[in-house]
């Protein structure tokens, strides 16, 4: 825990070059779960968008989808 | 002896200490702590020259109007009525001026919408009334946050001395200096704003809308900065601190951080 902590983020988008991140966050989350049904829930290829959408979406935000995907009313093409 | 140690500190305390708060009766902006900050105060500085130049020609040909046109100097009024030379050197010269000005003030304005480097660290700021959450969620396995925290004001009455009123708060936000950050702004309730004079930062924080912003701090230090947007009646009371520390500190700094978080997990 004391070793240097690497510096890595989600890197900038071109798809999302403004200042509005909303659809970036947004897409990334998908694109975790889309990777997940193709691939399988613990396929480690998936971990790079986990990371990403992790790092840019709020906690809250993340709850709440986790939620509606479990109930079947999350609003996106998953 | 001591009174000349005790003048020779108070002189450099007040030449080399930067400003990186509102000071009582603050003219001017604080010090830069960000490229686009010293962007912005040098695009202040340019524009101030124009300024001045016009403010003076103003006067000047107002004051020298009234005074020699004044009906008891000169009781017969003249009837100009065109002016070909005065009209066009009048159209030129504010189109000239008003060019020396826009050269500086869209290279600012263009160059801080580009995203030249991938940041190195996303943390998000969240509004709430009335304090502020941080998230630092780069390091976590698992959909819980690593590290979340909220910053409230220390009220009037917990302060120490030395510290400034309705700007301190318990927990800053600790960031490396001299790495390129990304902050994403957002709230959980109603209409925020994230303002940092020092860093040039000044972003609403939107319910349902993630404003991103990059900053790059160029020197370690503390940078105070207040709500922009009225958000209820403590919207005067919810600071934003900023505390860059050295690259190779920030680690141990988030993992100190970390660790008591961890444990409970």
């Amino acid at each position: 825990m004391e070793d240097e902590i690497e510096l890595k983020t989600a890197p900038a988008d071109f798809r999302f070059p403004t200042t509005n991140q909303t659809r970036h966050c947004f897409t990334r989350y998908i694109e975790f779960h889309r990777c997940t049904t193709a691939k399988g829930e613990d396929s480690s290829d998936c971990e790079r968008f986990a990371k990403y959408y992790r790092a840019l979406c709020p906690g809250e935000w993340v709850d709440k989808w986790n939620e509606q995907r479990e109930t079947g009313t999350f609003p996106g093409p998953l | 002896m001591f009174a000349l140690k005790t003048i020779v500190l108070k002189w450099l305390f007040l030449t080399i200490s930067p400003c990186d708060a509102a000071e009582p009766w603050q003219l001017g902006s604080q010090d830069a702590a960000t490229p686009i900050m010293q962007g912005i105060i040098d695009l202040h500085h340019d524009i101030f020259f124009f300024l001045i130049l016009i403010l003076v020609f103003v006067l000047w040909i107002l004051v020298r109007a009234l005074w020699h046109f004044h009906y008891k100097e000169n009781a017969i009024p003249q009837r100009i009525v065109h002016g070909t030379t005065i009209e066009i050197l009048r159209t030129i010269f504010p189109s000239l001026i008003s060019m020396f000005i826009a050269i500086p003030s869209f290279a600012l304005l263009y160059s801080m919408d580009e995203v030249v480097v991938d940041p190195a660290i996303t943390i998000k700021a969240i509004g709430h009334q009335w304090y502020r959450t941080y998230e630092y969620s780069d390091y976590n396995s698992s959909d819980e946050q690593s590290l979340t925290f909220d910053s409230y004001m220390i009220p009037e009455e917990d302060l120490e001395l030395g510290q400034s009123r309705l700007l301190e708060v318990d927990n800053r936000v600790v960031v490396p200096a001299k790495t390129h950050l990304r902050i994403i702004v957002t709230s959980a309730d109603v209409p925020h704003s994230w303002a940092v004079p020092s860093s040039g930062v000044k972003c609403d924080a939107v319910p349902g809308r993630l404003n991103q912003i990059s900053i790059l701090v160029q020197r370690e230090g503390v940078y105070y900065g207040q709500c922009s947007e009225i958000c209820g009646t403590n919207h005067a009371f919810t600071p934003i601190v900023v505390e860059a520390v050295p690259r190779k500190d920030y680690g141990s700094r988030v993992s100190n951080q970390l660790i008591p978080q961890t444990g409970e997990a």
